[in-house]
């Protein structure tokens, strides 16, 4: 009996976005009366960081700081519509809605900026601190404080902005499946490597060295995050979760909860190694593409592929369990020639 | 601080800008602090007086005719407020995905006449407290007359199975197809021209989002006649829409407030618990609770579709992949939901990130007496991921070719034509198989390491 060790490999790619079904989102944003700047969505955030994202964008094309900016979603009554938090296209769709609806707010910003200091609008800047100043002069400025103010007060304006994104709808054509299912492909490569151990059948994923290209990290802490957690999702179905140990041929032994429904704890969690490769998308927001899904899929044949590169055997069958582990041995052994 | 992966930027260096302030900085996640101080509030932590809680009476067969519904019992249990059945749902039969205009209607809120999986809600039961609901539910008493079930995608495509949809087939119909096509270049040349055919098949049991925080809703009528949904849904308007039809409702009626979710991975835009929700919050005038259990959420709501693929390669001996023929079954269980969303998603993955000049796909969306499954996390795509990077790697052991150059060689590129006919763009698999590739020490022949995705392929 013995622990055998294997190295397997997988590359995919994952589609941005479901404009199958039609696809929209979008964003309006608003100045306060001392310089914030609200973002009002109906999108949800799932714990992704969709709303840092948001602010993010926000702040990037408005010129401001991100603590100027204030998300307020999930709420229908006060957010534009938002088609929903799926298909990896949070970040592609409301970045670009709020990219949208923040250029069309700095342009008033600009305008009552350039009116409080009687300068031609096009020949402001933002410094990123709060600032709005004139283009190489830039001690002829005006914090965004007393721009909102202005607006507010003496020039009555509305510094803000309407943004949406839409990708039209793809019908596809029914005979030969001709359609545009997507507004961007990010990709991944896993390389797994396992141990299985040939007596009790169970296999332990001990690292996974991973490259994404997922056009432009946002946020490179959260896509950290984010491949992080989906690879671990992905290993997770390799080798441990079925709601239905025995699908197809009965329903027996259904998991009810998480003593019986298996997931790697900290013990079975491989370490994890990943470089990160930026294509910028052309239609995403600052060359983002949707990444959210993709993770979770490179390393499950990762690890089908490096379980048969240790021990021989073929698994074909999700999760791969001990037993088919084991029985796969077994058919080894029987195939020998007898000695 | 956070960990964070490396960004390398040799690739793609001239396509790549670097001029922002913001963008690109790792900005800490607006809802970090919350969740690990405990001050995130979940649509639970809403404390209402008067709360009342549903709870559901399910099916316990696969498929049978309902004969009987006697709901007097629950009503005696003390707390039990009412009892809804499918009479008290305005619209009973529904499909989420009629928002993009997707039919047949193919599911009720609440049982009629038959159930077709373990676990279809019957009879919702509402109560003052959640012990009153879970005994009242239990008291409900149904009684069924067994029908054949059909438990395998196969078998429920096959002539002489039992059709258990009232629509008449056991797959959804995809524009007059018993499944979504995919037909470019022609199969058949492509394996008389191969040198090596290779046909295997792959599968998978269905799985849970497992999500920490199981799906939920509180509804609060408002002054107004309006109803207030917190809910931890994934998409607040896809919810809302979804509920007003079914209570057949103005739009304007309901307001859904949400956006902190304790797991989504598409467990939550299925628009289960809100629609009974708002009938028992209008029926009770009272704010109402409906959550899954954790049990509910494992073995009732919809898992990732369980999926068998037949994968038939042609394969020239250098490793050039010439024709891809795959059947694939999709498990949608008992009814649509998303499902066949997600199967036409997957023929458009076909045959993944490679260029086969001929590809052939049957994408079978399957009507089975199973828990209905729906959107997960790589929806369409997880699995046939799993089938065809498997292919890879066993073509690459038949041939003796390293996995990675077998890969490469096929990998697509700029400006090849993907199988359902859209020119390929910004493409980047061969950048990240050689990027993993010294990640590991694994060496690649000089040619391999001068591949690009952005030069075109030789013909």
């Amino acid at each position: 009996m013995a622990l055998l060790r294997g190295r397997g490999y997988a590359s995919v790619n994952y589609p941005t976005g479901m404009n199958l079904g039609g696809d929209p989102s979008q964003a309006l944003i608003h100045a306060t009366t001392m310089g914030g700047f609200v973002v009002s969505l109906s999108s949800v955030d799932l714990g992704q960081g969709l709303k840092t994202i948001a602010a993010q964008c926000a702040a990037e094309t408005l010129g401001m700081p991100m603590d100027n900016v204030i998300v307020d979603t999930a709420d229908t009554d006060t957010g534009p519509h938002c088609m929903g938090t799926f298909a990896s296209r949070g970040t592609h769709r409301v970045g670009n809605a709020v990219i949208m609806a923040a250029r069309e707010a700095r342009e008033v910003m600009l305008q009552v900026a350039a009116e409080e200091l009687e300068v031609d609008a096009d020949d402001l800047e933002t410094d990123g601190s709060g600032f709005v100043r004139l283009k190489g002069s830039p001690e002829t400025k005006i914090h965004v404080q007393d721009i909102a103010l202005a607006a507010h007060f003496k020039q009555g304006r509305t510094i803000s902005g309407r943004g949406i994104f839409l990708k039209e709808r793809s019908y596809p054509v029914p005979e030969t499946g001709e359609m545009d299912p997507d507004s961007a492909q990010a990709h991944a490569c896993t390389v797994a490597e396992v141990e299985v151990d040939d007596e009790t059948g169970i296999v332990t994923v001990l690292s996974l060295h991973n490259a994404y290209e997922i056009g432009r990290a946002l946020n490179p802490a959260m896509v950290t995050q984010q491949v992080e957690g989906g690879a671990w999702m992905g290993v997770s179905h390799a080798v441990f979760e079925a709601t239905e140990p025995y699908y197809p041929s009965s329903r027996a032994h259904g998991p009810v909860d998480f003593c019986e429904y298996l997931m790697p704890g900290p013990a079975e969690t491989p370490v994890q190694t990943s470089v990160i490769l930026e294509r910028p998308a052309s239609n995403g927001p600052f060359g983002a593409k949707g990444i959210g899904e993709m993770t979770a899929n490179a390393p499950i044949p990762a690890v089908a592929n490096a379980i048969f590169d240790a021990c021989g055997v073929r698994i074909t069958v999700m999760p791969f369990t001990p037993e088919s582990i084991l029985r796969g041995l077994d058919e080894l052994r029987d195939a020998e020639p007898s000695a | 601080m956070a960990k964070i992966n490396e960004i390398d930027t040799e690739f793609f260096a001239d396509e790549r800008s670097s001029s922002f302030t913001v963008i690109g900085t790792p900005a800490q996640r607006s809802d970090a602090l919350g969740h690990v101080t405990g001050k995130t509030e979940f649509f639970e932590d809403r404390a209402f007086p008067d709360l009342a809680h549903v709870k559901i009476h399910r099916s316990v067969h696969h498929h049978a005719r309902i004969d009987s519904v006697d709901c007097s019992e629950a009503l005696k249990v003390p707390g039990v407020l009412r009892v809804i059945t499918h009479h008290d749902v305005p619209a009973n039969w529904y499909l989420v995905l009629r928002l993009i205009g997707v039919e047949p209607h193919d599911e009720p809120v609440l049982a009629e006449d038959r159930v077709l999986y373990v676990g279809e809600p019957i009879v919702a039961v509402v109560a003052d407290t959640e012990a009153a609901a879970i005994e009242g539910a239990s008291r409900v008493k149904v009684s069924y007359t067994e029908l054949p079930a059909v438990l395998d995608v196969e078998e429920a495509l096959s002539p002489d199975a039992p059709v258990i949809k009232k629509d008449g087939t056991n797959y959804f119909v995809y524009e007059g197809h018993h499944a979504r096509r995919i037909r470019f270049g022609d199969v058949e040349e492509g394996f008389a021209q191969a040198d090596h055919v290779f046909e295997w098949r792959y599968s998978s049991a269905p799985i849970e989002h497992a999500p920490t925080e199981t799906t939920g809703c509180i509804v609060v009528p408002q002054s107004g006649n309006r109803l207030l949904i917190h809910s931890n849904t994934q998409a607040a308007f896809f919810t809302l829409d979804n509920t007003a039809l079914i209570l057949d409702r103005p739009f304007t009626d309901l307001q859904v407030k949400g956006g902190t979710v304790g797991g989504g991975f598409g467990g939550k835009v299925d628009v289960i618990v809100e629609p009974l929700a708002c009938i028992a919050a209008t029926l009770t005038n009272r704010p109402v609770k409906f959550v899954y259990s954790r049990e509910e959420e494992m073995q009732v709501s919809s898992p990732r579709a369980a999926e068998r693929i037949y994968i038939k390669d042609g394969v020239m001996a250098d490793g050039r992949i010439v024709a891809r023929k795959v059947m694939l079954y999709v498990d949608s269980g008992a009814y649509s939901r998303h499902t066949p969303y997600g199967t036409t998603k997957a023929a458009a993955h076909l045959p993944g990130p490679y260029t086969i000049p001929n590809v052939h796909a049957d994408c079978h969306c399957v009507y089975t007496n199973r828990t209905p499954s729906s959107a997960m996390r790589g929806f369409g795509v997880t699995i046939a991921d799993f089938a065809i990077e498997s292919q890879m790697d066993r073509i690459a052991r038949a041939l003796d070719i390293d996995p990675l150059e077998l890969r490469l060689r096929n990998a697509y590129r700029d400006g090849d034509m993907k199988a359902h006919r859209k020119v390929a763009s910004g493409t980047a698999l061969i950048e990240v198989i050689q990027r993993a590739a010294a990640l590991v020490g694994h060496d690649l022949p000089p040619e391999y390491l001068a591949m690009s995705s952005s030069t075109p392929r030789e013909a």
